[in-house]
């Protein structure tokens, strides 16, 4: 399969590993940040923790879209799919975070009308077959996903559509970074930066990580080489004592961005001034809102929206690991009352989440330490 | 750090409704079949879980099993729902050692189906069952109100000849026993997944839905004594097949050569796509044998050699280390634990 087989060459991979292990310095430890979900997935995936030296650190980022969503807002978008008149439409990693009163998955169970879509463009085709229901799209996501939901939103306006609107919950990677290098428990050596973000983003948003926090940022596929390479030059860039924004996701990521994309976003979203991260609390200028002038589409102007809070649960250690702070199964609940099956943190929802990552494809290293 | 390993300890089951997620094949469905089913019944031919129940009926060796098919859409590329009730109740049987004789079929048919819908699964079903050499022997028709079942429903039970020559056990699984596949892996779930028309995705792919007996039977005439476990992975996939195996195990675990894994080209790029394991991916045409090793190359050859096995091959190993356990191990020695089916496989999204 082309631009997968060339990235997962055991030869190739070998050798690269074999390079970092003789790069690196043995007294020295290296705390690398990825900051995707998707990295963190493929890193245990494929394994990559046994290629890697020991004083490599791989500390799992916030990057999972499911991950940062605080449980208000789940219990706030599944208020919509109360309603006799709406159906409410997730991708698949949302219906198995669970709410309050449930997952959107068990609350489907019990008679809610609430489905799975791949695409807002899937949810928007639901509204044109359904002229008698309100159909609603609970967006999630970074920059990677919101440029479709604004072309959604766009597209919706274009053909007249009235019974469609989005709860949006997309949010912005770097506040989130720089959230995470202003914590005072921070220990981190440098990023593997986020490749499909930067896809839209380019790479000219973590120059600040490079100047003003000194860390090397690297943005990077998602392969198995990919990662490795990026960890290469990171170390790279340590022992040059340098600190600097690279790009080893080249082919996917234009250094510049993707214009039209992020055109598209800025004409249907704005800032919101704070949003609510699930472990880090509220950050200012992360998430961003329907523009006012496209409020027909907005759920949150449309329905009565609690506006609920709700406390992480007791015992869950989430923000400590979305920090890096802990690994996984430092967490008193890891395993315990919190496992894939039933999650009580977002972290163990999506296979991109720290926690089911490490659940899934790590158990034996847990059972070892 | 403690992890608590699973094996053997049945939980009442406490989930207070039932969901999607309890029919797919994974943990849930264990956990119910188990935590709530099993304890009513309870008697040892049940809590053996096998795929078909072993009676003895004066003195000879029986298999019995009984399925139930509730496929959306009712035909799909490469088959459709009377010729999977048809095998799959056989390679229950097949996986069993056991020589499929007859089945009964039970039919829930949805009011406003259309006659020539059902009369063209009878059909499937007639053709299935004839080509297997076995006879359709009895069975119930019910029907109920309209949009009370996906068009129709069908249930089976199926009793098969145990051959006597073989002895599946679990327990005898030594490390350096060989695991064998019988070819290539996810065809069906993803054929489903796209017939389904939720996808915008387009490949040329059908079901691999046929009966595995044939396979079985040359793999039984070849090394009877060399055959310690089988299974057909179908909902849940070989992940599932192979973890619980090794709940089942006394001393090992499993390791899988990922790279070795066979699967078509559509159903890698599907799951590519969209986040899945084809380890997770149903079959319905396969089946997974656990071999001794001075038998590895017999087997081998006995499956190859009759049409449709051309493409076994072996997929793994039994190890000491880690036991109880199924790891997967890539061309770089790269590991990871390979874990059964968690709820319906959603895909990702980025």
């Amino acid at each position: 399969m082309k631009y997968v087989d060339e990235f997962r060459d055991p030869r190739v991979i070998s050798r690269v590993a074999r390079e970092i292990a003789r790069t690196v310095d043995p007294a020295r430890r290296y705390r690398v940040m990825e900051v995707c979900g998707g990295h963190t997935h493929s890193i245990y995936r494929h394994g990559l923790r046994d290629v890697l030296p020991e004083n490599i650190e791989l500390i799992h980022g916030p990057g999972c879209p499911v991950c940062v969503l605080p449980t208000g807002r789940v219990d706030d978008g599944l208020t919509i799919a109360d309603r006799d008149d709406t159906i409410l439409t997730c991708f698949g990693d949302m219906m198995r975070v669970p709410g309050t009163k449930g997952t959107p998955l068990e609350l489907k169970a019990r008679g809610a009308d609430i489905r799975m879509v791949y695409s807002p463009l899937d949810a928007l085709k639901l509204a044109q077959q359904n002229p008698r229901k309100h159909v609603c799209f609970f967006s999630i996501g970074f920059e990677t996903t919101a440029p479709s939901t604004a072309l959604t939103i766009l597209r919706a306006q274009a053909l007249g559509v009235t019974n469609f609107s989005v709860f949006c919950n997309h949010v912005t990677i770097v506040p989130a970074m720089r959230a995470i290098l202003d914590s005072p428990d921070m220990r981190i050596d440098g990023f593997v930066g986020p490749g499909h973000v930067s896809s839209i983003t380019g790479c000219r948003p973590y120059e600040f990580i490079a100047r003003d926090y000194g860390k090397p940022v690297v943005v990077s596929g998602f392969e198995p080489l990919d990662i490795l390479e990026s960890i290469l030059m990171i170390v790279h860039q340590l022992h040059a004592n340098e600190a600097k924004v690279e790009n080893q996701y080249k082919r996917i990521v234009p250094w510049e961005g993707n214009v039209p994309a992020l055109r598209a976003m800025l004409q249907v979203f704005e800032l919101r001034p704070y949003f609510e991260w699930r472990g880090l609390g509220f950050i200012s200028q992360s998430a961003l809102a329907i523009r006012a002038e496209l409020s027909a589409f907005d759920a949150e102007r449309i329905f009565d929206i609690p506006g609920v809070r709700v406390t992480d649960p007791r015992g869950a250690q989430c923000g400590e690991v979305l920090k890096g702070v802990l690994k996984p199964p430092q967490c008193k609940l890891f395993a315990t009352e919190c496992n894939p099956e039933h999650p009580v943190g977002a972290l163990m929802v999506s296979s991109e989440g720290a926690c089911a990552a490490y659940y899934r494809y790590a158990m034996r290293a847990a059972v070892e330490t | 750090m403690t992890v608590v390993h699973s094996a053997r300890k049945t939980p009442r089951f406490a989930d207070t409704q039932i969901e999607m997620a309890h029919g797919a094949g994974g943990l849930a469905s264990r956990r119910l079949v188990e935590g709530l089913i099993a304890p009513y019944f309870s008697n040892p031919i049940l809590q053996a879980y096998t795929d078909a129940a072993t009676l003895s009926v004066g003195g000879k060796k029986i298999a019995t099993t009984a399925d139930g098919f509730v496929v959306s859409p009712l035909r799909f590329p490469g088959g459709s729902i009377g010729e999977l009730a048809v095998n799959g109740t056989l390679n229950d049987l097949a996986v069993s050692a056991a020589k499929p004789l007859a089945l009964m079929t039970t039919l829930i048919l949805e009011a406003g189906l259309p006659a020539g819908t059902l009369e063209t699964e009878i059909e499937s079903m007639a053709i299935a069952a004839r080509k297997a050499g076995v006879t359709i022997v009895g069975g119930d028709t019910k029907v109920v109100e309209h949009g009370k079942a996906d068009g129709m429903y069908v249930t089976t039970f199926g009793i098969g000849e145990l051959d006597e020559r073989v002895t599946l056990d679990p327990a005898t699984i030594r490390p350096g026993d060989k695991i064998l596949l019988s070819g290539a892996i996810g065809a069906h779930g993803i054929t489903i997944l796209l017939a389904r028309g939720e996808l915008d995705l387009q490949a040329d792919l059908v079901s691999d839905t046929r009966s595995v007996w044939p396979l079985v039977s040359a793999l039984v005439e070849e090394c009877a004594p060399g055959l310690r476990w089988m299974r057909d992975p179908t909902r849940g996939g070989v992940a599932t097949s192979l973890n619980e195996l090794v709940r089942e195990v006394s001393d090992c675990g499993i390791a899988i050569f990922e790279e070795c894994i066979p699967m078509h080209d559509a159903v890698r790029g599907a799951c590519e796509l969209l986040g899945l394991d084809p380890l997770h991916i149903a079959n319905e045409g396969q089946f997974l044998a656990v071999v001794a090793p001075e038998y590895a190359d017999a087997a081998l050859a006995a499956v190859r050699g009759v049409a449709g096995g051309e493409g076994a091959v072996y997929v793994g190993e039994a190890r000491a280390e880690p036991k109880r356990c199924v790891i997967g191990v890539n061309g770089y020695g790269g590991t990871r634990v390979i874990d059964m089916l968690v709820g319906d496989p959603l895909p990702r999204i980025c």
